[in-house]
């Protein structure tokens, strides 16, 4: 039980300083909603896709998916900056439970992806996004996104406290996430890629990610998947695997890495 | 009782080529003071750290209160305090929301939180800067809320890395006075420091470390005492320097040193005040007033420059200068 409130008092510490420093939330949101506009407007035009609604529609789950999945970044500079000022030192002078900081990092960042999402969200339905499944499905979806990013945040945790410098922690981010992101069905159709990317693209957990969030959101997945993959044919199942897969290997690994980093 | 006991701690970096600690010892009696006095990279924080359950020796035995550090750090970690070499707060939030937030992970109720933090913000006088966040404040401020910090559910065992490094004199002493409120209470303190003088204060014992060892332990006085006995010093105008050197050559009969910048005589002596008294009677006999006379004691620095063949205050300053910077490592 302590473990939960000892998390959750983490956590706490973490939407505090989002009170107390407003701009860390503003600017948290300022990007992806800067994102939205950029890509509707700048590709939405060159893009034809023949999806009633327009490229908007195709395009809002994949820039939801690229941002959850760069909560990882947020979450390991944290951290590293917490080791860095010796705040995760004292925490592990404490007698609180040995996942109760990464967890409660985990989830804080989680709770920060909710206002990031609303007010995506709420951008995208400016500039014509229309979901056509229903509340529920959509409700579903934006659930969806949050695990997928709880998920990714747990792969922070472990490069966050492997490296030593912000910056470090940065860069590094930067480059898991990146690739990841481009090389999938986001923005444009897989079908164009080489062969051997295509593959990739298809397998890549963002993809499954997106394709299954343009389900949930009531488009068909037409954007660019070959036919009759696995990961197309069930981007929802994959995903729900993935998800499972990254925090069954990351969250053990962080929580071991949490308590035997020395510095 | 043994409260904090450490036998024969390894620790080394950089696959051996950097020994931390290379067999360290000591021990802590109940309820007193040891002070661990040591050059930069003499271990000292490295000692703190196993000993406070973050760091894993590569071999040894550590046990706090009787319980084993390395096999047993849960338990170590409900009776332990630490304040580590820099202040470990967080910058963004307030005063207030630092020590609510310790306080609600060392399990005391919102109310009981709330208690203590209005008690040990008075208690180190922060009740006024409570609501701004940590980022405003002094460096001597941050220091104090630290402290307190680590003092939210009196801990039986203390440790302090460095306590008043980089504080003005004034804090400083304020600090002294913190630190002796909390011994009296009954703690026992583990505190390592680079000033001499804060050790000959604050500590009942003394552990002088360089290279990850224990190179000589006692109280001050037996420490002083191991570097040599007192010494007579008799400072005079510069046309009685002669004169006084031959009255010095017969009440001391060790070697005489004479600093002519200073115009200083000195010289050991095994007879204490008497030869202060025989000295001061000569030099009246031949009408020479000194300047200053008296018997003199070997500091701190003394002892600490004979053990460890350094001098400790170089690095005192240095670090005041780097005490504003954030440090990376
Ligand atoms: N993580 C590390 N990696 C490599 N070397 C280390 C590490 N931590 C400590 N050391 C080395 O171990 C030695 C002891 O360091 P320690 O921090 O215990 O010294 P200290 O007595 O606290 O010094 P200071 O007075 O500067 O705080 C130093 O030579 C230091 O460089
Ligand atoms: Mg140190």
């Amino acid at each position: 039980m302590n473990a939960i409130s000892d998390a959750l008092i983490i956590t706490k510490r973490q939407l505090l300083q989002l009170a107390r420093v407003p701009e860390l939330i503003l600017f948290s949101i300022i990007q992806p909603i800067m994102f939205v506009l950029l890509f509707r407007y700048v590709f939405g035009g060159s893009i034809d896709t023949g999806q009633p609604g327009g490229y908007v529609q195709l395009l809002m789950p994949g820039i939801f998916v690229q941002t959850v999945a760069f909560t990882l970044a947020g979450t390991a500079v944290g951290l590293t900056a917490d080791m860095q000022k010796g705040l995760i030192s004292r925490f592990r002078s404490l007698p609180i439970s040995r996942s109760a900081v990464v967890f409660g990092r985990t989830l804080g960042d989680g709770a920060l992806n909710v206002v990031v999402l609303l007010a995506m969200g709420i951008t995208g339905y400016v500039v014509g996004w229309r979901p056509t499944s229903g509340l529920l499905s959509v409700t579903l979806g934006f659930v969806f996104l949050l695990v997928f990013g709880f998920a990714m945040s747990w792969i922070g945790v472990l490069i966050g406290l492997s490296v030593r410098e912000e910056r470090v922690a940065t860069n590094a981010t930067f480059i898991a996430v990146f690739p990841l992101t481009f090389l999938s069905n986001a923005f444009a159709p897989t079908t164009g890629m080489p062969r051997p990317l295509q593959y990739i693209a298809e397998w890549n957990p963002v993809s499954t990610m997106v394709a299954g969030c343009r389900e949930l959101f009531g488009l068909k997945n037409e954007f660019g998947a070959t036919a009759g993959s696995f990961p197309s044919d069930n981007p929802l199942l994959m995903s729900v695997i993935y998800m499972i897969l990254i925090m069954a290997v990351f969250i053990p690994l962080s929580v071991r890495k949490y308590n035997r980093v020395s510095k | 009782m043994k409260t904090i006991i450490a036998e024969d701690l390894h620790k080394s970096y950089n696959k051996g080529s950097v020994k931390a600690l290379d067999g360290l010892n000591l021990d802590v009696e109940e309820g007193t003071v040891l002070g661990v006095l040591g050059p930069n990279g003499a271990g000292k924080t490295t000692t703190v750290r196993v000993l406070a359950t973050l760091l894993m020796p590569d071999s040894g035995r550590a046990t706090v209160a009787g319980i084993d550090v390395l096999k047993n750090p849960d338990e170590v970690r409900k009776i332990i305090g630490l304040s580590g070499q820099y202040a470990a707060v967080d910058e963004t939030l307030t005063g207030w929301d630092n020590l609510i937030m310790f306080g609600r992970l060392y399990h005391l109720s919102a109310k009981q939180a709330k208690e203590r933090a209005v008690e040990l913000l008075e208690q180190f006088s922060l009740t006024d800067s409570a609501k701004r966040p940590i980022r405003t404040y002094s460096g001597g401020m941050r220091r104090r809320l630290d402290l307190a910090a680590s003092l939210i559910v009196k801990p039986k065992v203390l440790f302090l890395d460095e306590p008043t490094t980089g504080l003005d004199p004034r804090g400083r002493q304020d600090m002294w006075g913190v630190i002796n409120e909390l011994v009296k209470g009954g703690v026992t303190l583990l505190l390592t420091t680079q000033y001499l003088e804060e050790a000959d204060h604050l500590a009942d014992e003394i552990a002088v470390i360089d290279h990850g060892r224990v190179i000589a332990r006692g109280t001050s006085d037996t420490l002083k005492k191991q570097v040599g006995g007192e010494r007579l010093e008799i400072v005079v105008e510069n046309q009685h320097m002669a004169a006084t050197r031959e009255i010095v050559a017969k009440v001391s009969g060790g070697a005489i040193n004479v600093d002519e910048g200073l115009r200083q005589i000195s010289a050991p002596v095994t007879t204490g005040s008497k030869a202060l008294i025989e000295a001061a009677k000569l030099l009246d006999e031949k009408g020479i007033h000194p300047l200053d006379i008296g018997l003199k004691r070997p500091s701190l620095d003394d002892v600490f420059l004979s053990l460890t063949g350094h001098v400790a205050e170089e690095k005192k300053d240095e670090d005041l200068a780097s005490t504003g910077k954030k440090r990376g490592r």
